[in-house]
């Protein structure tokens, strides 16, 4: 059970962690511009590298510099707004969804070009965990990530329902035409939902990062889980794919425990289908999500 | 006294084709005045056309003596103007409160607390539904939801479009009271009504649109009582 | 470079142009015919080079192998389950939304290629199946087995052509551009659109499996790193747009022309110092990419825009 809980659920709550905060900006590019943003992964990555960058010029703790990593993905993504994707908005959004698998290349050929395409740690050697109650061995980091993640979420989830901000989002997110009627500024809506999405996905492309280590494909490989997490908790339900990531990364990890005899469920290099197939399973039975999210 | 809005050869349309041409219309402060017609003669396209939702191709509108042809709709509610849409007019996941709240974003009022408390002392029975998700109300309520939204910016001018579509014969006689004390209160109102033997009875005046043009214009009672205008759209009996 | 090095340039060159037509008139097909929209080409190529190379190479303890077929079989296998594994793609994703079925294309090719990784029985994994026969082995070879194996290419360009042409002319065409160009009107006629929609994806998945297949026995050998998948699905894309979406001659000619263009820029990048050249496949990347958004805003119906058939007056 302690073996469960330090080697299963926990490293799970990290990645899905990673994966809700990156969902939230899928969730919300999905309910107010209306397309599947195939390049948030790579969002994410440039966040990451921003990071690592500062650390290079100011030899703190990463966490403290997440602050420049944000600014550059928020800095890429209104550039690739204005750009690639404000042009086409007239169009069906398949063109966008198009148009954004194009950014998703552009974004990861930057990186090769500017941080080479190795691996990069941010912190060179081996972490001693943390034990707690002297049976509880948790990595610093995860912890460090799960709480953070949860600090966000309830920022979140404050900003959505008390700002005017945030209700204007939603307004936007529901009824797009109406949200018009009523006055709202709807491209200031979208900025900002650039902003906040780029952000909180610079953050998971840092905590992606710091666990594992930078390399030019981080976002990309997280890319498919983040999206199943966004319909898992309901398109345009910011809260809900906080919910869906970290189920789904819950998920994964506990798929290869040795649930019956000593065998794993599911083979331990499979680990990325397990996002797929919830995912399939939802678009087959319940496209709406856990919390009635839109069907687009 | 010069007219509070003010349609001079309008003409719009989608993609080209004209919905409406050539169409004038004036309304007075204070009064009610009503767009009836048949199916498709354009009369949603004309209320859009002046809350710039479609683009005109030509004439100009004025609000207050100032030519607002040009402006887009965002800066309209700021001006004195509301709309109130036939159809997806309230944000359904957002609560009834947070409904009405948005609708003083784009025109902030001085006293927020004293503009709510007055609109919903127009429609007691949201009191109780503030928290509830303005989806889940009936439509009736929405519809309620929906001019609460509209009237929150405190305009001059309220614009609905078919404000009784879909809705009970209860209902019917509920809106066009509300529509009565909403004027009372000293708002303008325009509206476009499928309804026309109703409307035309609150109605101070009503424009008639066929084909989408002009066909005749005149006080509520006298539009009833005209034989043309009774025959087609208000079915043959006298009112 | 030598006469006959450049000439034998050009003809590898074309093989890999007249592969990349086919993963063209194929997508034409999905996209440009039945507006769905595929990012998992990579993956249903893969299949089809996998399911050739190993129905038609000798029994190796590496991989599953042994069946020892003919060409040809190997061909129509990939084509097969190339379009069986569209259809399972499609059968789940059809109804919903594109954007839905973009990231089902990513996820199953994702998938495909953990599977080919992974299960070394049937793939040997990373290390790849190596021995694919050509067409003709054992009387032509080098470059003249080059040559033979330029006209075979080109012959299945024209094979698919012929078919995709004759697809786009038929009632069954025309239903299917009725309903991309309004999905409701045509539901309304009683278009069953789900299964036309499914139709195009499977036939759309064959032909890119073919692809694979001839891949595959073109270089002789397989692995799954051979190609980035993301850019042949990428290129494939930029080709279509490019070259005419909703036209079969504009998709042959937007998969030479883009090809030629990102020929020359390997030769160009060649050329640069040293420091650059390991460089040189992303700034390509890059340079890609750009070409793409360029694409969309400014030249969406490609060289040779769509046009109507003529109806025949009957």
């Amino acid at each position: 059970m302690i073996d469960f809980i330090n080697l299963y659920l926990v490293p799970g709550l990290t990645i899905g962690s990673v994966y809700a905060l990156g969902a939230v900006g899928i969730s919300m590019i999905f309910g107010i511009l209306r397309f599947a943003h195939f390049a948030h992964g790579d969002l994410m990555t440039i966040g990451g590298y921003g990071v690592l960058t500062a650390v290079w010029f100011i030899p703190i703790h990463p966490l403290l510099l997440l602050p420049f990593g944000m600014a550059l993905a928020i800095v890429a993504a209104l550039a690739v707004d204005r750009f690639f994707y404000r042009p086409l908005r007239q169009l069906p959004t398949i063109y966008t969804v198009i148009a954004s698998f194009g950014v998703a290349l552009i974004f990861r050929s930057l990186a090769q070009l500017f941080w080479s395409s190795g691996n990069q740690v941010f912190v060179p050697g081996v972490r001693p965990p943390v034990v707690l109650f002297d049976t509880f061995r948790i990595s610093a980091l995860h912890a460090q990530v799960i709480i953070l993640t949860l600090i966000i979420a309830v920022a979140l989830h404050f900003f959505l329902t008390r700002s005017k901000l945030g209700r204007a989002m939603r307004a936007v997110s529901d009824e797009p035409e109406l949200a018009s009627v009523a006055g709202l500024d709807t491209e200031r809506v979208v900025r900002w939902t650039w902003v906040i999405g780029a952000a909180l996905a610079a953050a998971a492309g840092v905590f992606a990062g710091m666990d594992t280590s930078m390399h030019p494909n981080l976002g990309w490989n997280l890319l498919l889980a983040m999206f199943a997490a966004a319909v898992l908790g309901g398109i345009g339900k910011p809260m809900g794919a906080i919910a869906g990531g970290l189920i789904i990364g819950i998920a994964e990890e506990t798929v290869t425990y040795t649930w019956f005899g000593g065998e794993p469920l599911i083979s331990p290099s499979y680990k990325s289908a397990v996002a797929f197939f919830i995912m399939v399973a939802l678009l087959l039975f319940r496209p709406q999500g856990l919390f009635k999210g839109r069907l687009l | 006294m010069s007219a509070l809005l003010s349609v001079a050869g309008l003409t719009a349309g989608y993609g080209g084709v004209p919905i409406i041409e050539d169409v004038n219309l004036d309304v007075a402060e204070h009064e009610i005045a009503v767009i009836i017609g048949p199916n498709g003669a354009g009369k949603s396209t004309l209320l859009k056309t002046v809350f710039a939702l479609t683009s005109r191709s030509s004439g100009a509108v004025t609000f207050s003596g100032r030519d607002i042809s040009g402006l887009r709709t965002a800066q309209l509610v700021p001006l004195g103007i509301s709309m109130v849409p036939q159809s997806r007019n309230v944000f359904p996941t957002l609560t009834v409160d947070e409904n009405l709240d948005v609708g003083t974003y784009a025109a902030p009022p001085g006293d927020k607390d004293a503009v709510r408390e007055s609109v919903l002392s127009l429609f007691p029975d949201l009191r109780d539904k503030l928290a509830q998700p303005a989806g889940e109300l009936s439509g009736g309520q929405r519809q309620m939801v929906a001019m609460g939204r509209a009237l929150m910016s405190e305009p001059k001018l309220l614009l609905l479009d078919e404000p009784t579509a879909g809705l009970s014969p209860a209902y019917l006689e509920i809106i066009f009271d509300l529509l009565l004390n909403i004027r009372k209160r000293g708002v303008t109102i325009l509206m476009v009504e499928q309804n026309a033997k109703q409307a035309l009875r609150i109605a101070d005046t009503g424009h008639v649109l066929v084909g989408g043009k002009n066909f005749v214009s005149g006080t509520g009672e006298t539009l009833l009582a005209d034989d043309s205008v009774r025959r087609s759209f208000l079915g043959g009996a006298s009112a | 470079m030598e006469m006959t090095g450049l000439l034998f340039y050009l003809v590898s060159i074309l093989i890999a142009g007249g592969i990349y037509a086919i993963l063209c008139l194929a997508l034409n097909v999905q996209w440009g015919m039945g507006g769905l929209f595929n990012a998992g080409i990579a993956g249903f190529f893969a299949v089809g080079a996998y399911t050739s190379a190993i129905v038609t190479t000798a029994v190796s303890n590496r991989h599953l192998g042994g069946f020892d077929l003919p060409i040809p079989f190997g061909l129509l296998a990939a084509m097969l389950v190339a379009g069986v594994t569209g259809w399972a793609v499609a059968k789940i994703c059809v109804r919903l939304k594109s954007d839905y079925l973009a990231m089902a294309s990513v996820g199953i090719a994702e998938i495909l290629r953990l599977v080919i990784v992974n299960e070394a029985w049937l793939t040997n994994g990373s290390l790849g199946i190596s021995g694919i026969p050509r067409p003709f082995g054992d009387l032509v070879q080098g470059r003249g087995a080059d040559l033979v194996y330029l006209a075979m290419v080109w012959l299945c360009v024209l094979l698919v052509y012929v078919l995709c042409q004759r697809l786009y002319v038929s009632p069954w065409g025309r239903t299917l551009r009725a309903i991309r160009d309004n999905e409701d009107s045509a539901r309304a006629a009683g278009k069953d659109v789900d299964w036309f929609r499914l139709q195009t994806f499977v036939i759309g998945c064959a032909i890119m499996g073919l692809a694979g297949a001839l891949s595959a026995h073109y270089f002789k050998f397989l692995s799954p790193s051979a190609t980035e998948p993301l850019l042949v699905t990428f290129l494939v894309w930029v080709m279509l747009m490019a070259g005419g979406s909703g036209n079969n001659k504009g998709a042959i000619a937007g998969a030479i022309l883009i090809w030629f263009i990102w020929s020359a820029t390997e030769i160009l990048t060649g050329r640069l110092p040293p420091e650059w050249i390991t460089r040189s496949s992303y700034i390509r990347m890059l340079l890609v990419g750009l070409l793409l958004q360029f694409v969309l805003q400014r030249y969406r119906s490609g060289l040779i825009p769509e046009k109507s058939p003529k109806l025949r007056s009957d």
